[in-house]
């Protein structure tokens, strides 16, 4: 291989997009000539340079609404000219409301609450858990001090999964209240944003997540294994999706399907949350 | 288009945005057009979602994006050029103490935005692709339309160019 033919192909070798020949025929060229190592050695520094300063951009979140709107006026235009959408629309909802069982649900806008809901406790706890000093009572990411440190304190033995390896390193514990109940909150991470999740007993329930936003936080929500479970962040929401259905599989045991109609999950909100049984 | 099309789409394609915005914000190199772009690209991306015939979805927004940048810049050539330099894109996220270190870096970084800058878009398209967007070989070819050779050696060339157009090298050695 020559010298301008390797030219061509150091990217992909660096980049590991080469089959094992090609990167070999690198390679055996690469042995014998320094010229060509040193021009790979740059290309190395120049890569991480510029994968240094720029950096993938979050979206803002107002934009993530804006084509969300956007949208659905797109399709309000086009179901004008389709009467017979809004049965269909009805029956849809009914099948939805079907799907989901055991759950009460009522379709409703969440974007403005009146405070007096779960989702607003929730949001309220992630925002106090941030702006303190108080984001954990315990913090570790080893779980037999984060598990035995709850032991005493609350009357039930809350679920501390391990999600690391998914890309969501735990960041600690500590006792939170939603409503007038105390309830374990559990922080993990993922990137530069904090995960707070909300765990306390629930009776006889047993749901797929379901997923709401406010004040530009997303808030996923369901409840497996005996236990109700409140997850919060500023993160996307499908990577806050993602982690909700690890916490849901891990709760129940078992695999858990994802929503078949999420879309319209994301304005669903049970009505009537899981009562707190007293202490 | 039927509610369940909408589903499916916000599904699929509205978890791409982060993507969508930050190739447009880099071809673009400006915060309010990036923002104006990526509704027109999902404006068009929902009016052609029943012509989406499978593969890979991230690759098949992104294609949209792209072109929806190049017409924007087309129409736009005019003021285009007067765009300001947008600040928050080349922040330098990393702090040090030394000063003499954070000089020498800050000429790096201001020679590497100028070189990027200056490189042929069709060049400038493929760093953005792979190195701040990760995209593989294959999912860049399928957005520029270009055969996987071609992605390789373009981005070859782009990385040379970079290199030749920065002062010592040294400096990134750490």
């Amino acid at each position: 291989m020559s010298c301008e033919t390797l030219s061509d192909k150091l990217s992909g070798y660096l980049d590991r997009e080469l089959d094992q020949r090609a990167a070999g025929e690198v390679e055996a060229h690469l042995r014998q000539c320094i010229t060509c190592s040193a021009r790979l050695e740059g290309e190395r520094r120049l890569r991480a340079a510029v994968q240094a300063h720029l950096t993938p951009l979050r979206a803002p979140e107002w934009l993530r609404n804006d084509v969300r709107t956007m949208l659905r006026a797109q399709l309000k235009r086009s179901r004008r000219r389709q009467t017979w959408l809004p049965a269909w629309a009805a029956t849809a909802a009914a099948l939805l409301l079907g799907a989901v069982g055991g759950w009460r649900l009522g379709i409703w806008q969440v974007s403005q609450g009146d405070g007096s809901d779960v989702v607003a406790e929730v949001v309220a706890g992630h925002v106090r858990s941030l702006q303190g000093a108080h984001l954990t009572d315990i913090a570790s990411s080893e779980h037999h001090t984060v598990k035995p440190w709850f032991a005493g304190k609350l009357d039930f033995s809350p679920p501390v999964p391990d999600f690391s390896t998914e890309g969501f390193p735990r960041i600690g514990g500590r006792l939170d209240y939603v409503g007038e109940k105390q309830v374990a909150a559990l922080v993990y991470g993922r990137r530069q944003h904090v995960i707070n999740l909300f765990v306390w007993p629930s009776r006889d329930w047993s749901a797929l997540p379901a997923a709401a936003s406010r004040r530009g936080y997303h808030v996923e929500h369901g409840a497996a294994g005996g236990m109700t479970y409140w997850a919060i962040s500023d993160l996307n929401e499908s990577d806050l999706s993602h982690f909700a259905h690890l916490v849901a599989t891990d709760l129940s045991g078992t695999a858990v399907q994802p929503y078949a109609c999420s879309p319209i999950s994301t304005r669903v909100v049970p009505l009537d949350p899981p009562a707190i049984p007293s202490t | 288009m039927d509610p369940s099309a909408l589903a499916r789409f916000e599904e699929t394609v509205l978890p791409h945005l982060d993507a969508a915005y930050t190739l447009a914000r880099h071809l673009l190199r400006n915060e309010h057009d990036a923002e104006d772009v990526v509704q027109d690209a999902y404006l068009r991306a929902f009016r052609h979602f029943d012509g989406y015939r499978g593969g890979d979805m991230r690759a098949w927004l992104l294609t949209i994006v792209r072109r929806t940048c190049y017409s924007w810049v087309r129409q736009h050539a005019a003021d285009a050029r007067a765009t300001e330099f947008d600040e928050t894109v080349h922040e330098d996220s990393r702090t040090g103490n030394d000063p003499e270190a954070e000089m020498l870096r800050g000429a790096l970084l201001e020679a590497l935005d100028q070189a990027i800058e200056r490189l042929p878009v069709e060049f400038r398209e493929v760093v953005i692709l792979r190195d701040v967007q990760g995209s593989s070989y294959a999912e860049i070819a399928e957005v520029v339309g270009i055969p996987v050779g071609t992605v390789m050696s373009r981005l070859s060339r782009a990385r040379q160019r970079l290199q030749r157009a920065l002062p010592v090298e040294d400096y990134w050695r750490s």
